[in-house]
C-alpha cells in the first residue's frame, strides 16, 4: 500500500462552531495526514487571531496557517488603530478577502468564531470559494459530510454553555468514529464575554458509539478476569 | 502564468489553478431565479439554498437583495462572486450618492453596469460565475433584464435562470400577461418555483418572493411550498405492472 508520504499535508478534519447563549462554542478533531500517513496526531486546530476571535482551520495545513497568519497580523493592527477590540464581523471578513481574492490557489475551509460587545457571539463559515454565511451553527472538514443528519435533529437554539460543548464534542466524536481523515482528542474553545477557556478531551474521555469496545492494556487482562476456562471450546 | 512545483525524484506535483488567468469553477452554488413583470411593477421569487456539489449545504442565503432604492438583484451560480458584486455595486450607490444631486441609480443602470463588468470579465477568462437577473421601477417605468456569465444581456417581461430555464420559461410563456395584479402574480411563481421544486435536485423548499414597485423594494419573509404526492400512480406505481417503477 503506497502511503504516499510526498502527498501534501492535509487536515482532513471535523471542525464546529456553535453559537450558544453567552457566547461560542468551537471545536476540532487532531489529525494531520499526508497521503495515508498521519503527520500529527495532536495537531490544534483551533488557532487564535485575537483575544476574542479565534478560526477553525481545515483542508490544507499550510494555507489555513497562511491566511490565519496574514488575518492576524492585519487584526493586530486594526486593534492598534481602533483602540480596542476587533469584531468577529470584521475578522471574518478579513479572511474572506484573502480566500476569495486567492480562490484559485486556496484549499482550505474555515469557521471563524468569537465574541464582541457589539453581536455578542457569532459564527461565520467561510467554504472554498470565499463565501461567507452567518450561522447560528457551522460545521467543516470532510468529517462534516457525516454531521449533517446529526445536526438537522441535535440542534436547538439558545442552549447553555455546557449543553452547547457536550454536543459539539459529540459531534466531533461522532465524526471521527467514521471520517478516516478525522482522529486524535477533541479541542474546544468556548469564546464569551468572560473570556476564552481551552478544553482537551482524548479518546478514553469519550462515549463508545456502535461496535466500538472499551480499551484495554492487554487481552491477558480481559483472560484473566474472565475465570479459569476463559479460552476452552 | 502558470508554474508546477517539481520535487526532488523529479515527479510533478498537480498544476493547481495558480494561474489567475483561467477559468475557475463555482463550489457553493444557487439555483434557479425567476421574476415577472406585473401591473404594478416587478416580481421575483429565489430559494434560499447554498449548494456545495450535490449536498444541500446553506439553507438561508438570501440570493435577491434591494440595490438602492429602486432596484432588486437576484443571482444564481457562485455565492462569493454574487457578494462580490454587491460589494461592487455597494461602492457604485455611494458614490452615486455623493454627487449628492438628487439622481439616483435605476435599474436600467444598474443592469448596464453589470453587463460591462460581465463581460470584461469573460473577456479575460475570468468570469464571475452567474447568471443575474435585474428588476425595478423608476419614474413609473418597469424594468426586467438578466445577464449571464459570458456576457448576453437583454431584457424581458418575463426571466429565468437555471433550471428555471428549463421548467419555468414554458410555463410563463404560456401564462404570463401585461396585467396580472399581484395575487396573480405570485400564484404564477409559486407554480413556477412548485414545479422547481419537484423537479430540481439542488431546489430546496425554503423561498422569497420580492415585489418591485414605484414605492419602493420589499423582500418577503421565507417561506415554504405545500407540494402534492397523492396521485394514484404515486401511492400505487405497481398497480397492473408487478415488477415495474
Amino acid at each position: 500500500m503506497d502511503l504516499n508520504l510526498d502527498a501534501p499535508h492535509s487536515m482532513g478534519t471535523t471542525i464546529i462552531g456553535v453559537t450558544y447563549n453567552g457566547g461560542v462554542v468551537l471545536g476540532a478533531d487532531s489529525r494531520t495526514s499526508t497521503g495515508m500517513y498521519v503527520a500529527n496526531r495532536a495537531s490544534d486546530k483551533i488557532t487564535q487571531l485575537t483575544d476574542n476571535v479565534y478560526v477553525c482551520r481545515s483542508g490544507s495545513a499550510a494555507d489555513s496557517q497562511v491566511v490565519s497568519d496574514y488575518v492576524r497580523y492585519f487584526l493586530h493592527q486594526h486593534t492598534i488603530q481602533q483602540g480596542q477590540p476587533a469584531t468577529v464581523k470584521v475578522s471574518a471578513n478579513l479572511i474572506r478577502m484573502l480566500a476569495y481574492n486567492n480562490k484559485n490557489m486556496l484549499q482550505t475551509g474555515l469557521i471563524v468564531g468569537g465574541w464582541d460587545k457589539y453581536e455578542g457571539g457569532k459564527i461565520y463559515g467561510i467554504p472554498l470559494g470565499g463565501t461567507v454565511v452567518e450561522q447560528p451553527f457551522a460545521i467543516g472538514g470532510s468529517g462534516s459530510s457525516y454531521l449533517y443528519g446529526f445536526f438537522d435533529q441535535a440542534w436547538k437554539e439558545d442552549m447553555t454553555k455546557e449543553e452547547a460543548e457536550q454536543l459539539v464534542v459529540k459531534a466531533v466524536s461522532l465524526a471521527i468514529a467514521r471520517d478516516g481523515a478525522s482522529g486524535g482528542v477533541v479541542r474546544t474553545v468556548i469564546i464569551n464575554s468572560e473570556g476564552v477557556t481551552r478544553n482537551f478531551y482524548p479518546g478514553d474521555k469519550l462515549q463508545l458509539w456502535h461496535e466500538e469496545l472499551e480499551p484495554q492494556n492487554s487481552l491477558l487482562d480481559i483472560l484473566n478476569a474472565a475465570g479459569p476456562e476463559p479460552m476452552a471450546m | 502564468m502558470t508554474f508546477t512545483i517539481q520535487i526532488e525524484n523529479g515527479t510533478e506535483v498537480r498544476n493547481a489553478e495558480a494561474d489567475s488567468q483561467r477559468t475557475l469553477y463555482p463550489y457553493v452554488t444557487g439555483t434557479s431565479v425567476v421574476a415577472i413583470k406585473y401591473k404594478d411593477g416587478v416580481l421575483m421569487a429565489s430559494d434560499m439554498g447554498g449548494s456545495y456539489g450535490s449536498t444541500l449545504r446553506y439553507k438561508n442565503i438570501e440570493r435577491m437583495k434591494a440595490i438602492g432604492k429602486h432596484s432588486l438583484l437576484g443571482a444564481s451560480g457562485e455565492i462569493s462572486d454574487f457578494q462580490e458584486i454587491l460589494r461592487y455595486l455597494d461602492e457604485l450607490t455611494l458614490n452615486d450618492n455623493m454627487w449628492d444631486d438628487g439622481n439616483s441609480l435605476g435599474p436600467k443602470e444598474v443592469h448596464n453596469y453589470l453587463t460591462r463588468v460581465m463581460y470584461n470579465r469573460r473577456n479575460k477568462f475570468n468570469p464571475l460565475w452567474n447568471t443575474l437577473v435585474l428588476g425595478g421601477v423608476k419614474n413609473g417605468e418597469k424594468y426586467l433584464g438578466m445577464v449571464s456569465m459570458i456576457g448576453v444581456s437583454f431584457e424581458d417581461n418575463h426571466v429565468a435562470t437555471g433550471f428555471g430555464n428549463h421548467l419555468a420559461r414554458p410555463i410563463l410563456r404560456d401564462e404570463w400577461r401585461e396585467d396580472l395584479g399581484f395575487e396573480e402574480g405570485v400564484k404564477l411563481l409559486e407554480k413556477c418555483m412548485r414545479v422547481l421544486l419537484y423537479r430540481d435536485r439542488s431546489a430546496i423548499n425554503k423561498l422569497q418572493i420580492a415585489k418591485m414597485t414605484e414605492e419602493g423594494v420589499t423582500v418577503s419573509e421565507p417561506y415554504s411550498l405545500k407540494t402534492f404526492w397523492e396521485f394514484k400512480a404515486f401511492t400505487n406505481p405497481t398497480v397492473g405492472a408487478e415488477g415495474s417503477w
